[in-house]
């Protein structure tokens, strides 16, 4: 399947194409545009002003996926909590990892292609994911 | 935004809430306060442009429409240097206000006692995070006040130390 976003990829788009490609679609294909008119006709916009699969209701697009899509793991939604206040920082959940996450890719959308990004953050979101999973597990944060 | 070479871009929201429900309609006016807008007219915001100062707006006016208001994004130049110096002018004051604020707050809490100065410094280090973010014409109290900060920072332990028995 094709997925749309726009150019200048940054924390909620790279976390939301790591989530299609993790639990939504495994074959999926990214495509960026500058302007929502540029989405082509076969694939489904993200994080785009006026699409589904965007911000609303003060959610991110990463929620707004976990939600549309009813994934409930908890992991995910940590991670969720993370993204959020990455690109919002509206203080709605407490994520001390989010400033730090924040500047790392804002830095890559500095330095690299917007494929690049996703090529750089897809192993950074798995290890995040393992991460809090392990602590989820064992109840206390991992060694 | 060089003044020589005219006025820069601007990344301008004009919009409108409905009055009801008055949530919406708040969540949004807390929103562009959390940015730090300049305030053009009644309905009327903006920002100087650059990618994420153009996606904030973006979702702003997202919210906006899904409140069944109106919204739109312009990218605009300020007719003359004059009114875009008005402008920045403006927004510079609006942060030299919460600046001195913050000088006043990290001041107040070096009298109280010192059990109470690592939340204060905690606190007001956050509120300095969160001011800067929404500062696009730093004024001299910016470093004013991140001064005040790490001075209340580096207090207690001095004195602490200065208090310890021989």
């Amino acid at each position: 399947m094709k997925w749309a976003t726009r150019a200048g990829v940054h924390i909620d788009r790279a976390a939301c194409a790591w989530l299609i490609r993790r639990h939504i679609d495994p074959t999926a294909q990214f495509v960026f545009v500058t302007d929502p008119a540029g989405v082509p006709a076969d694939a489904t916009p993200f994080d785009m002003p006026g699409a589904a699969l965007s911000h609303h209701g003060g959610d991110c697009s990463f929620e707004t996926l976990l939600r549309h899509y009813d994934l409930t793991d908890p992991v995910l939604w940590h991670i969720a909590a993370i993204v959020h206040e990455a690109d919002l920082d509206d203080e709605r959940y407490d994520a001390p990892e989010a400033p730090g996450l924040d500047a790392v890719v804002r830095g890559l959308s500095m330095t690299c292609a917007d494929q690049q990004i996703l090529q750089i953050t897809h192993p950074v979101f798995d290890a995040l994911y393992e991460y809090h999973r392990q602590g989820m597990l064992h109840g206390r944060e991992p060694a | 935004m060089s003044g020589e070479s005219g006025p820069g871009e601007w990344v301008l929201l004009s919009y409108r809430v409905p009055r009801e429900p008055s949530t919406p309609r708040i969540a949004v006016w807390r929103k562009l306060k959390r940015l730090g807008v300049a305030q053009i007219s009644d309905g009327l915001v903006a920002l100087p442009a650059d990618p994420r100062t153009r996606e904030q707006l973006e979702w702003v006016a997202e919210e906006v429409t899904d409140a069944g208001g109106s919204a739109a994004i312009w990218i605009a130049r300020p007719g003359t240097v004059g009114y875009e110096h008005g402008l920045a002018a403006a927004m510079a004051a609006d942060r030299a206000a919460e600046y001195r604020a913050i000088i006043d707050a990290a001041r107040e809490a070096a009298a109280v006692g010192p059990d109470a100065k690592p939340a204060a410094v905690r606190r007001l280090r956050g509120e300095l995070r969160r001011v800067t973010r929404r500062d696009y014409f730093p004024p001299p109290e910016r470093d004013q006040a991140q001064a005040a900060v790490e001075a209340l920072a580096a207090e207690p332990a001095s004195r602490r130390a200065a208090r310890e028995p021989a």
